[in-house]
């Protein structure tokens, strides 16, 4: 009874980090989504050059741990000049991570459309441009929604990670409660039971939406 | 040019090149891998005035819908002309040569020639209404209430008043097809192009489309069909063109192309139709 006493008297402190989770996710999240559709982009363009800069990107992203990126954004960086403060060091970090994996899922998802739909628009007097931002794109949303929400709950439980620069997201605050009270096991069950009760409804609004988006389709 | 020609294709060469994979045994022998060339259309000429029907016949593999496909530029040619109304699609004229023009320029002349596809290509993330107002929108910039105001009686005049608000997978092939129809024709091209407009419909949805395109025919658009449908074509064209092996080997008004065709393979092709005795 002990345990279950404790470990419910740990969440108030805790639901304090819930605000920097929220803008942590939502930040790197924004960040990801504009910056994977141009990666995406550049990725599928004609033009070599873009084609090469986003494939080392993706490549540099992919092969280094989130972990690392973000400690070298947080302490490499300032070496240079550049100092950012916490949170937006972990925005920063997590967004440019998860553009580089959101960018495959636009790639795909905007090879996937059909080839007919964009002879139509063009016979229509589409140009080339404005097929793939008024027809294209908009199809492949529908095909990328399922993967993209998988990917933000990932994310949202990656904001973790963000506790080694210095953001004072659940697992800081737990880390400092714990060195304040060693009542380790409360805490950071607590910990687990919180990114459990934000995680799971989010993936209920992802099967959700998804199965909206193809009701369309 | 006559003033009433609204289609001119002159000479119109097309290849289609396909390279084999590349297999890893080729990369391990260092084989170069070989290009396969097809040459789909062997210089081709037609006119089409204004007003008329013309039908396109032909096996499959003839070039017909080649031909079709590169009046809009939907296919690149190598050599050759075509115009429409007066405005030559898809290339500039350099010193005697072609050059493929900007675009916005091919876009821009698009808008003035109507296509229908065999497989429809109804926008699928919109209702039929919307995939009727889309091009006037997004690309004649017309207002939403202007291109509803002319989305709306050209549903109607295919017979889909009432499925409005259907969205593609919620319409049978036939009303798809109509859909489509109706968003070309909303556009008001000078010529409405139709790539086998039944091919890809059930049986007994084949009717209902013929019929509109009949309508759209009696209301003195000017249109091109290439079909497999004999009856029809002879009911609906002014003029057959008969293809082959990518050149038009015979053309003519139906009563003469139906009941003394001139050339081997127009035989070949009705008698394989059971139109004419084998």
């Amino acid at each position: 009874m002990d345990f279950i006493t404790n470990t419910l008297a740990v969440f108030p402190a805790l639901l304090f980090a819930v605000p920097v989770v929220v803008q942590l996710a939502l930040g790197a999240m924004a960040l990801a989504l504009v910056l994977g559709l141009l990666i995406a982009l550049a990725r599928i363009s004609n033009i070599k050059i873009l084609r090469g800069i986003a494939t080392f990107y993706l490549e540099v992203i992919r092969g280094t741990p989130l972990l690392v990126q973000l400690v070298y954004i947080f302490f490499v960086l300032p070496s240079i000049g550049v100092s950012i403060e916490p949170v937006p060091a972990g925005i920063l970090g997590l967004g440019l991570n998860y553009a580089a994996y959101l960018s495959e899922v636009f790639r795909s998802a905007i090879l996937s459309v059909e080839h007919g739909q964009t002879e139509a628009a063009l016979s229509l007097g589409y140009t080339p441009t404005k097929t793939l931002w008024k027809v294209v794109i908009p199809q492949s949303f529908v095909v990328s929604m399922g993967p993209i929400g998988n990917y933000f709950i990932a994310m949202v439980k990656d904001t973790a990670l963000t506790s080694v620069i210095a953001v004072t997201e659940i697992l800081k605050t737990a880390n400092i409660l714990n060195s304040q009270t060693f009542q380790t096991t409360a805490i950071y069950t607590a910990a687990a039971i919180l990114y459990l009760i934000i995680s799971l409804p989010l993936s209920r609004i992802v099967v959700v939406l998804e199965r909206k988006a193809r009701a369309n389709g | 040019m006559a003033d009433d020609t609204i289609i001119e294709v002159r000479d119109v060469h097309k290849t289609f090149v396909s390279e084999t994979k590349r297999t890893l045994w080729s990369r391990l022998t260092g084989r170069p891998h070989v290009e396969k060339r097809v040459e789909v259309l062997k210089g081709v000429d037609l006119v089409v005035h204004r007003g008329e029907t013309i039908a396109i016949l032909g096996s499959s593999g003839s070039g017909k819908s080649t031909l079709l496909r590169c009046i809009n530029k939907l296919e690149t040619i190598e050599a050759g002309r075509i115009y429409v109304n007066g405005h030559l699609i898809g290339y500039e004229e350099r010193d005697g040569g072609l050059i493929a023009e900007k675009a916005s320029i091919t876009a821009q002349k698009r808008t003035d020639i109507g296509f229908v596809f065999q497989h429809f290509n109804l926008f699928l993330n919109k209702t039929a209404l919307g995939n009727v107002m889309a091009p006037l929108r997004d690309v004649k910039k017309l207002s939403a209430s202007e291109a509803r105001n002319i989305a709306v009686p050209n549903l109607e005049m295919v017979g889909l008043g009432d499925k409005m608000e259907n969205y593609p997978s919620k319409l049978s092939g036939g009303q798809k097809q109509r859909v489509a129809i109706a968003r070309a024709l909303a556009m008001e091209p000078s010529v409405m192009l139709f790539d086998e407009p039944t091919s890809a419909l059930d049986p007994e949805l084949v009717g209902e489309v013929l019929s509109v395109i009949k309508k759209i025919a009696q209301q003195g658009t000017t249109m091109v069909i290439v079909t497999h449908e004999m009856q029809f074509a002879r009911e609906i064209a002014d003029r057959i063109v008969v293809m082959d092996q990518g050149i038009i080997v015979e053309e003519g008004p139906p009563s003469q192309i139906f009941t003394a065709p001139q050339h081997p393979k127009t035989r070949a092709l009705l008698s394989r139709s059971g139109i004419l005795p084998a």
